[in-house]
């Protein structure tokens, strides 16, 4: 099917996936005024949630199926870009959403109101990644950024989680702030918030770049922001410890994913002419990043604070994509974020497991001799651990080492270097969990604490995702020719905004 | 003339910006934000988009300030004259990112005047003030709302929406019965 927007119904089936899951969101969210107040635990609006995050991948699969657009310029791609980034939220999405169910009954959250956070924070992040237009990016931006500020802060009973909240919103209301001037400023010298506009603007030299540099500087503050790359990240250790840990897990995965395909299209689109005066400035912070983020995770003593500096690595590694900016490196980086947001969601379901479904046991002592307790979820921790840290015969491995083909391409050997270096020092931190799990005596009085239960669809959650982890290890050819397929729609765009361009 | 009108509009909703911000009193900062929404709308005359200017005033600095007012004085937090902005070092070294900062946009804007911004503003103004007669002045900012900018639109319904529920969800009173 071919979608012209020649009507407006084309933009409800171009946004069907979108659309779905906004309407299910409101639909939980007046499940939650009809729910019996007889002490029922909200598993059922979780259950409703997943049915909603399982009908909007039906849609994006029918987009995926061969709906395309005319032109590739409107304000809402249709592309295998925004589709893949598509899946990964939802699954992103899913595997929080499942994580959740025991935590949320666990600590009495109000679940119907959590859950319908979730769907409309994806459908934030599903818009960010479908916006040809800067309006709609900033707009998607804000819907999840909203959903996600509350959810940080949702437990109100524990005043870290209070606290993240707050911090999460005072500074990302203030990045937003950046955001949108720099929004303005490129509004300013290109006459246009279409990406693809702006990509024409810049190429045939309408664009006044005096406005047009200082814009883009901004654009890549605030999204630096969103990504938490050194040195915005200064949120991101206190927010994801505060935060109840299924949230963080959500807030890892997803809004990291989110913020990087918007970050990727504005920058490999619309400002690819300007790529000169970017690019350097992407190298400093990214290889910043990868250093300070691996650096401060060594010293951590908390599970949940050393994942966060971890997960502001693992953004500095998926920087080096986009400075990079070639098609390798781009399917690298799509691969990279699909096994990124499988094994981050998958070690937080462990932290959660391990804090009996509250904040609890989170320093790294509490881990001791857990191996040895939970013989399986030891075993699951640790491949999730050793993927983190990008061991040979994982996903992680192979993500790292397509990222790596990326910056060859593009020639960047030092940070190439910094990258490989900066892992070294990442299995450190990362085989320390699993060292204090297998060869660490349990703590005082662990075994008069209450018993780690796992529930069944948590186990179910850790067993796909180290399925997938090592199948994508040992077999990555499909996951990666979908990555790599999924890249080449968007750079048809730019190239067909510079071949439109040069005559 | 109306550079003149500009400038002095300019100044008093940058000044009133940082009033917000370093007012002692929430009361004080809220009058702020009205000196700022309201030069805000002077400079939507300028550019002489009149009905953006009318909705900036009634909505804004009216109904919206109004009822921030009425929070204010009901919660009686007009009361708070603690300080807190500290002028340590950190203040000093963020006075120089931000002098910085202005010098870099300030250099940008003002070093190379060749490169103005895109399209013929002549013609622009000219297609505009046809629509205008057109539609009217409502119709122009109405037609492309409902029609290219539709998604956008939704799509601040739906955060709006999301807004109400954060809100809700942070502030509404504990429930004893669900152990809170």
């Amino acid at each position: 099917m071919l979608l012209d927007y020649g009507s407006s119904f084309h933009y409800v089936l171009a946004l069907l996936p979108e659309l779905v899951l906004a309407i299910w969101g409101m639909g939980v969210l007046l499940a939650g005024a009809y729910r019996k107040r007889d002490g029922s635990s909200g598993q059922e609006a979780g259950w409703l949630a997943l049915a909603g995050l399982a009908l909007a991948a039906v849609a994006n699969g029918w987009l995926h199926s061969g709906v395309s657009e005319v032109g590739a310029a409107g304000m809402i791609a249709v592309d295998r870009f925004r589709l893949f980034a598509n899946w990964v939220l939802i699954l992103g999405a899913g595997l929080s959403v499942v994580i959740s169910l025991p935590y949320v009954a666990r600590q009495k959250l109000q679940a119907e109101e959590y859950y319908c956070l979730i769907l409309f924070a994806v459908v934030g992040m599903m818009f960010m990644a479908a916006a040809r237009d800067l309006m709609i990016i900033f707009l998607g931006l804000e819907l999840m950024s909203i959903g996600v500020y509350a959810l940080a802060g949702f437990n109100r009973r524990d005043r870290r989680s209070a606290e993240a909240g707050l911090k999460y919103f005072l500074l990302g209301a203030f990045s937003s702030g950046f955001l949108l001037f720099g929004i303005a400023l490129v509004y300013g010298a290109a006459g246009t918030t279409n990406v693809h506009a702006v990509a024409m603007a810049v190429a045939d030299g309408t664009a006044a770049s005096a406005l047009m540099v200082p814009g883009a500087a901004l654009l890549a503050t605030g999204f630096a922001f969103k990504v938490s790359a050194v040195p915005f990240h200064m949120w991101t250790p206190d927010v994801y410890e505060g935060a109840p840990t299924p949230v963080t897990a959500f807030m890892a995965a997803t809004v990291k994913t989110a913020g990087f395909v918007a970050f990727l299209r504005v920058f490999l689109v619309g400002l690819e002419g300007l790529h000169g005066e970017w690019a350097d400035v992407l190298w400093w912070i990214s290889a910043i990043t990868m250093v300070a983020g691996n650096v401060v995770a060594l010293v951590q003593s908390s599970v949940k604070r050393m994942l966060a500096y971890s997960s502001i690595a693992h953004g500095g590694y998926l920087l080096v994509a986009l400075v990079a900016a070639n098609d390798t490196a781009t399917s690298g980086m799509l691969f990279y974020l699909l096994v990124y947001t499988i094994m981050t969601v998958g070690a937080f379901a462990v932290v959660v497991t391990v804090g009996n479904q509250s904040e609890a046991n989170a320093r790294i002592e509490d881990y001791g001799g857990f191996g040895w307790r939970k013989p399986v979820l030891g075993v699951f921790m640790t491949v999730l651990l050793l993927s983190l840290a990008g061991f040979p015969g994982t996903a992680g491995f192979i993500a790292k080492y397509h990222l790596l083909l990326g910056a060859a391409e593009s020639r960047l050997w030092t940070l190439s270097v910094i990258l490989v270096l900066t892992t070294v020092v990442s299995y450190w931190y990362y085989l320390r969990v699993a060292w204090y799990m297998w060869m660490k005596e349990a703590p005082e009085g662990v075994d008069s604490a209450e018993p780690a239960v796992t529930p069944f669809a948590t186990r179910l959650v850790l067993a796909a995702s180290v399925a997938v982890i090592i199948l994508a290890g040992v077999f990555p050819g499909a996951a990666l020719d979908l990555a790599a397929g999924s890249a080449e729609g968007l750079r048809g765009v730019s190239e067909a905004a510079g071949s439109a361009a040069g005559p | 003339m109306t550079e003149i009108l500009f400038v002095l509009f300019a100044v008093v909703a940058t000044g009133g910006a940082i009033g917000v911000v370093t007012g002692r009193s929430p009361v004080a900062s809220l009058l702020f934000m009205v000196a700022t929404l309201a030069s805000l709308a002077g400079i939507f005359v300028l550019f002489e988009a009149h009905f953006l200017a009318a909705i900036q005033v009634l909505v804004y600095a009216g109904a919206i300030m109004v009822l921030f007012l009425f929070v204010i004085m009901l919660l009686n937090l007009g009361h708070d004259y603690r300080a807190d902005l500290k002028f340590g070092a950190w203040f000093l070294l963020s006075l120089v990112v931000v002098g910085l900062t202005a010098g870099v946009l300030v250099q940008g804007l003002t070093g190379t005047d060749e490169a103005g911004p895109r399209g013929d503003g002549a013609a622009v103004a000219a297609a505009l003030d046809a629509a205008v007669a057109e539609k009217g002045a409502v119709g122009v900012i109405a037609d492309p709302l409902f029609t290219d900018y539709v998604v956008a639109f939704e799509l601040m319904g739906l955060l709006l929406l999301v807004a109400i529920v954060a809100a809700v969800v942070l502030a509404k009173p504990r429930n004893p019965e669900a152990g809170e």
